[in-house]
C-alpha cells in the first residue's frame, strides 16, 4: 500500500465517519418527531426551528454527565462492552456503497463480509450484560444472544436469495442485476423476511425484548450512563440505518432505479440521493411500525422465529434455486414468493394447529353483571 | 524497515497467542471465553494475510459468532457455583505434555514440508464453491449429516421424557 493510497482510505473513514454521525443525529430527531406525529403530539418543539437541534443538545447532556461505574461491575468487560457494539456496526459500513464510487472498499464479497461483521455486535451486548453485574443487564443480554442467534438465519437466508439471484456478492452487480426493476418485485418474500429479521437483529419494536422496560428494565444497558449509554443508542441507530440501505440496495434497486442518465460527480450525487430517498422511506417504515405494534412475548418471538421465518426462508431459497436451474421465467417466482407470503399470513392470523385458547378481554356490562349476583 | 503486511502478522499473531494464553491461564471462565474470541479473530487475520478472505470471513462467523456465543451462553446457564474446581488447574502436566506434543508435530509438519514461504495466491471464491458442491460433494454432505446427528442427539439428550413437554 502507497502512502498516497492510505491517506484516501483515512481520509474517506474520517468523511464516512462524519456522514453517518449526521445520520445518525438526524434519525434521533426523526424518530421523536415521527413517534409524535402518530401519537398526535408536537414532539421536540424548544431548542432551534421545530426542535431541529435537539439532537446537538442531548449530545452536550449525555457527553457532560457523569459516568457511573457500579461497585460489583467488572471494569475491563463493562467499558469494553460500549466498544465492541459500536465498531461492528461502523466496519459494515466500509463496503457499503452510497454510489457505484462512493464507497471506501468494494469487495468482492460484500454480502459475505457484511453477514460475518454484523454477527460480532451479539458479543458486546453480552459484555455489557455480564459485565454489568446486575441481574437484569444479565437477563437482557441473555435475551439478546438468543434473540439476535436465532434471527441471524433467516437474515443470511434472505441475503442469500438475493445474491443467487445476482449470481453475486458484490454489491455493485447487485444493484446492476436491479438495473429494470427491484428484487422486491422478484421476491417479495424474500423482502419481507429481509425485514422482519432485520428488525429483530436490530431489536427494535415489535422485537425489542431484549431491552424491554416493563420486564428487563432497561437490558444490558441498565447500569450505563453518560457517553457509554449513548455509544449503545448511537450503535442501535446506526444498525438501523444499514438495515435500511441495505434493503434499498438489494430489493429496492439502490441506486439505479429508476432513472440514471448522468454521469462523473452528477452521477454519484443523483445516486446516493436515490439511495438515500429508498433508506429514508425504509427507515420510516421501521418508525412506523415501532409507533403502531405491541412487543411481542419472549416465546411468541422465538416461535415465530423458528417455526414461521426460519421454514419460510429456506423454502425461498429453494424456489428461487428451482427457478434459476430451469430457467423458469421470473414471474413464477413472484408468484410462488407471493404464495408462501400468503400462507405465512394465513398461519399468523388463523394460528392453525395450536389448540390454545387466546387470551381475550370480555366488556361485560354492569347490568349483566348485577343480573348474575341476583 | 518491516512491510506493512508483516507488521500486521505480528499484529495477528500477538492476538491469536495473547487469546490463547488468555484462554489457558486466566481463572475467570468468562474472560476465558472472551480471550478464545480475541484469538479467533486473530486467526481470521492470518487468514486474511494469506488471502484465504472467504476463510477469514467463515472464521469470523462460524467461530467468532455462533461458537463464541454458544460457549458464553452455556457458561452463563450453568450454575457455576456446581463446578468451582473447574478452573484450578489441577491437570496443567497433562495439558503441558499434550501442547508440547502438538508442538513438536507442528513444527517437524512445517519443516519437512518445504513449502517456508506461501505464494500470493487466493482461491477463487467461485472456484471455490463449484469444487465444493461437485467434487467434495459427499465429503460435504457427510459434515451436514454429522451436525444433524449432533442436532437431534442434544435434543434427546435433553429432553426430560414425558408426554407434554
Amino acid at each position: 500500500m502507497t502512502l498516497s493510497q492510505a491517506v484516501f482510505y483515512a481520509l474517506g473513514a474520517a468523511a464516512l465517519l462524519g456522514f453517518l454521525s449526521l445520520v445518525v443525529l438526524v434519525l434521533t430527531w426523526a424518530e421523536r418527531k415521527a413517534l409524535a406525529r402518530i401519537q398526535m403530539r408536537m414532539g421536540p418543539m424548544r431548542v432551534g426551528f421545530h426542535g431541529a437541534l435537539q439532537p446537538i443538545a442531548d449530545g452536550i447532556k449525555l457527553f457532560t454527565k457523569e459516568d457511573i461505574l457500579p461497585s460489583w461491575a467488572d471494569r475491563r468487560v463493562y467499558w469494553l462492552a460500549p466498544v465492541a457494539v459500536f465498531v461492528p456496526s461502523l466496519l459494515l459500513w466500509v463496503t457499503l456503497p452510497l454510489a457505484r464510487d462512493l464507497v471506501l472498499r468494494n469487495l468482492d464479497m460484500g454480502l459475505f463480509y457484511i453477514t460475518a461483521v454484523s454477527v460480532l455486535s451479539v458479543m458486546g451486548l453480552i459484555m455489557a450484560g455480564w459485565g454489568s453485574a446486575n441481574k437484569y443487564a444479565m437477563l437482557g443480554g441473555l435475551r439478546a444472544a438468543g434473540q439476535l442467534v436465532s434471527y441471524e438465519i433467516p437474515f443470511i437466508m434472505a441475503i442469500l436469495g438475493v445474491a443467487m439471484l445476482a449470481q453475486s456478492l458484490d454489491l455493485r452487480v447487485v444493484v446492476d442485476g436491479q438495473a429494470s426493476y427491484g428484487y422486491a418485485l422478484v421476491q417479495p418474500a424474500g423482502l419481507f423476511l429481509f425485514l422482519t429479521a432485520g428488525l429483530a437483529e436490530l431489536g427494535r419494536t415489535p422485537f425489542d425484548i431484549h431491552h424491554a422496560e416493563s420486564e428487563v428494565v432497561g437490558g444490558p444497558f441498565v447500569e450505563y450512563s453518560g457517553a457509554h449509554w449513548a455509544a449503545f443508542f448511537l450503535a442501535e441507530y446506526l444498525n438501523t440505518f444499514t438495515v435500511a440501505a441495505l434493503t434499498a440496495l438489494l430489493f429496492l434497486g439502490g441506486w439505479g432505479w429508476p432513472t440514471m442518465p448522468l454521469d462523473g460527480m452528477a452521477h454519484s450525487a443523483l445516486s446516493a440521493a436515490w439511495l438515500l430517498a429508498k433508506a429514508a422511506a425504509v427507515v420510516w417504515l421501521i418508525f412506523w411500525i415501532r409507533g403502531t405494534f405491541p412487543r411481542l412475548r419472549i416465546d411468541q418471538l422465538m416461535s415465530f422465529g423458528w417455526k414461521l421465518l426460519v421454514p419460510l426462508s429456506f423454502l425461498n431459497i429453494v424456489a428461487t434455486g428451482v427457478v434459476l436451474f430451469y430457467g423458469l421465467p421470473l414471474w413464477t417466482l413472484t408468484a410462488v414468493s407471493l404464495v408462501l407470503l400468503a400462507g405465512t399470513a394465513y398461519i399468523v392470523f388463523k394460528n392453525p394447529g395450536t389448540d390454545m385458547e387466546r387470551d381475550t378481554v370480555r366488556v361485560v356490562p354492569a347490568s349483566e353483571l348485577r343480573r348474575d349476583a341476583a | 524497515m518491516a512491510s506493512p503486511s508483516l507488521i500486521l502478522f505480528y499484529i495477528a499473531a500477538a492476538l491469536v497467542l495473547g487469546g490463547a494464553l488468555g484462554v489457558a491461564l486466566t481463572r475467570n471462565i468468562v474472560y476465558a471465553a472472551f480471550a478464545l474470541l480475541a484469538a479467533m479473530l486473530g486467526v481470521a487475520g492470518v487468514f486474511l494475510l494469506m488471502f484465504a478472505e472467504f476463510l477469514a470471513l467463515v472464521q469470523v462467523l462460524i467461530y467468532g459468532g455462533a461458537v463464541v456465543i454458544v460457549v458464553l451462553f452455556s457458561l452463563m446457564l450453568t450454575r457455576i457455583q456446581d463446578f468451582v474446581r473447574l478452573t484450578d488447574h489441577s491437570q496443567w502436566p497433562l495439558a503441558a505434555v499434550t501442547a508440547a506434543v502438538v508442538f513438536c508435530l507442528l513444527v517437524a509438519a512445517a519443516l519437512t514440508t518445504g513449502a517456508r514461504t506461501v505464494e500470493r495466491q487466493g482461491v477463487g471464491f467461485f472456484e471455490l464453491g463449484e469444487s465444493l458442491f461437485t467434487r467434495w460433494a459427499v465429503p460435504f454432505e457427510v459434515a451436514s449429516l454429522v451436525l444433524l446427528v449432533a442436532l437431534i442427539g442434544s435434543i434427546v439428550l435433553v429432553r426430560t421424557g414425558g408426554d407434554g413437554d
